[in-house]
């Protein structure tokens, strides 16, 4: 998988690629649901402080795969571990040294900021200072103290997304995964949101990152394209746009969506 | 031109919140008309109120003549609607679905085929599979299958392609396109700015306010500033970098490029050659035209 690397320009400026940590190893990852294949034969590696962006159409198997690397599904067959640990033995491990947040689920709507940032500290063992530290930095960094004693239902989006992201990396972890993470959040917000991305992964944390807008998935280091359950691209953007000989990421993934015989 | 939809000033609270702000706008006969924004913009209430499926605190509207609150009777038989959850039986087959939205409205598939047909005989192989079994693009014909049944005078379509991939939006405003060849009136909200330009006019909601109503050409011609488009192979620490210029207006990542607006009077070429030797020196410039997405952004600077 070293050959990636080859047109990795715009990652880890001054950084030697043989310095580079392995954070994910998939090899000849398959998912079987009875005679549906959903994942077919995945091989891909994700490297440390890289933000790796999973792009698919609907009903590729991305999903599928996630689940499997945050330890929620075990594969049919293949050689997969996450943060060093093994996707057969060792999910509970993962599920501690992983990071997750949807659009969809991530925050509880009927706690208020801190509890739930108390609540998540707990389940992932921090100490209570520990916590206490991270509750006045988010507090501090995302500007909070206006909705301090509001429950997250009544936040606005965004602030939500900001918050929902602090809490899925307060633990430190070496990898954290983002399902559509802004999906209907407004433009501004949107790069706000991308800006914490950027900053984390300076950090050296992994951004595995899913998203339908394809101007971000210009923002990752590398992307890879899935098609009925195959990966059938993986490269940096400015490499893919070249291979595919178009202007922009969109143009790559509907030639190869296009393909896509599932239905 | 005959109008389709009048909306006059208005409002709806909920607790803490003033979802809708004094809205008014009109939407033509025959067009597509898109709300754009994010969420929380107000999208969906205005078209429950729309819809007749929720009362305004204050102000009137009327779809097709008829008044949303005193007339909702007539106007629930002739709107066509498409909430955005998928609201169709999960548990029934996708002819059964179809039939029992025919029924309800008291008509048949076969009176209106001829409506749905473009869309329908794409997942009529599949009539007898249950719609909970359906892929998201199949639910999606068979949403707008069901919505179109009747016969609708206007179509309120809420989010349809949210969450759906590039290639099935792009289909699917295809199949928009084609509706609007038949009459149809189309209102159609989405928090996917560049799907603006699809429309024939839009309006940009924000926090249950208007920004803008214009067809998309003239949001864009309205755009008031010069805007570069700047690339290097260090986007993001270049921007960091921009976004301490006291010379710059707006910086804001825009895929592979940078959209930057100066402030008035800062000059373009002096502040590239500063940052060049920033250690930029790939950096390249030229003045751009701004899309949808810019004029959003600037018209959220200004509220």
């Amino acid at each position: 998988m070293g050959n990636h690397f080859a047109g990795h320009r715009r990652l880890f400026y001054g950084t030697n690629a043989q310095d580079m940590k392995t954070v994910v190893t998939v090899k000849n990852l398959v998912k079987k649901f009875g005679n549906f294949v959903a994942n077919d034969n995945l091989n891909f590696e994700v490297y440390g402080g890289e933000i790796f962006g999973f792009l698919g159409a609907n009903g590729a198997g991305k999903t599928t795969t996630i689940k499997i690397l945050c330890g929620l599904s075990v594969p049919t067959s293949g050689e997969i571990t996450v943060a060093g640990f093994d996707v057969y033995k060792q999910r509970e491990e993962i599920k501690k040294n992983i990071g997750y947040m949807s659009q969809k689920f991530s925050l509880y709507d009927d706690l208020t900021i801190q509890e739930n940032i108390r609540f998540y500290g707990g389940i992932y063992g921090l100490s209570n200072e520990a916590i206490k530290a991270k509750t006045s930095q988010y507090m501090e960094t995302l500007d909070l103290y206006d909705y301090a004693k509001s429950r997250v239902l009544d936040l606005p989006l965004g602030i939500k997304q900001k918050l929902a992201f602090s809490v899925a990396v307060m633990h430190e972890p070496q990898i954290v995964f983002l399902d559509e993470p802004t999906s209907g959040v407004d433009p501004i917000t949107r790069r706000q949101f991308w800006d914490m991305i950027n900053a984390e992964a300076e950090k050296g944390t992994t951004v595995f990152v899913t998203t339908h807008y394809m101007d971000e998935a210009e923002y990752c280091h590398r992307i890879s394209i899935m098609v009925d359950g195959r990966i059938d691209a993986l490269d940096s953007p400015d490499e893919l746009k070249q291979q595919f000989e178009v202007d922009s990421i969109e143009e790559v993934f509907i030639q190869l969506a296009r393909t896509a015989t599932r239905a | 031109m005959s109008k389709s939809v009048i909306i006059q000033n208005l409002s709806k609270i909920y607790p803490g919140v003033k979802a809708l702000d004094g809205i008014s706008c009109t939407v033509n006969k025959g067009e597509i008309f898109g709300f754009i924004g994010p969420d929380g913009a107000g999208k969906t209430t205005l078209f429950r109120i729309l819809t007749s499926l929720l009362i305004p605190d204050e102000g009137t509207a009327t779809v097709d003549g008829d008044d949303v609150v005193k007339d909702y009777k007539s106007i629930r038989a002739k709107v066509g609607y498409m909430p955005g959850k998928f609201s169709l039986y999960q548990d029934l087959s996708v002819e059964e679905n179809l039939k029992f939205f025919a029924g309800v409205f008291k008509t048949t598939i076969a009176e209106n085929y001829h409506l749905i047909e473009g869309i329908y005989k794409q997942i009529e192989p599949f009539k007898h599979r249950l719609a909970g079994n359906l892929s998201g693009g199949m639910k999606q014909k068979l949403a707008l299958s069901c919505a179109l049944i009747h016969k609708p005078t206007v179509l309120f379509l809420d989010e349809p392609t949210t969450g759906v991939d590039a290639v099935s939006r792009k289909e699917f405003w295809e199949m928009l396109h084609q509706l609007k060849s038949t009459g149809l009136t189309i209102i159609v909200s989405t928090p996917y700015m560049d799907e603006a330009a699809l429309c024939d006019r839009v309006a940009l909601l924000q926090n249950g306010k208007i920004l803008s109503i214009a067809s998309p050409e003239e949001i864009v011609a309205g755009f008031p500033h010069k805007l570069y488009g700047i690339k290097s192979e260090k986007l993001y620490p270049l921007n960091e970098l921009l976004k301490l210029e006291k010379q710059v207006h707006s910086t804001y990542l825009f895929g592979d490029s940078i959209h930057l607006v100066l402030q008035q009077n800062a000059s373009i070429d002096i502040l590239m050659e500063k940052i060049k030797t920033k250690n930029f020196d790939d950096l390249e410039w030229e003045i751009i035209s701004p899309d949808i997405e810019d004029c959003f952004m600037e018209l959220m600077h200004k509220t």
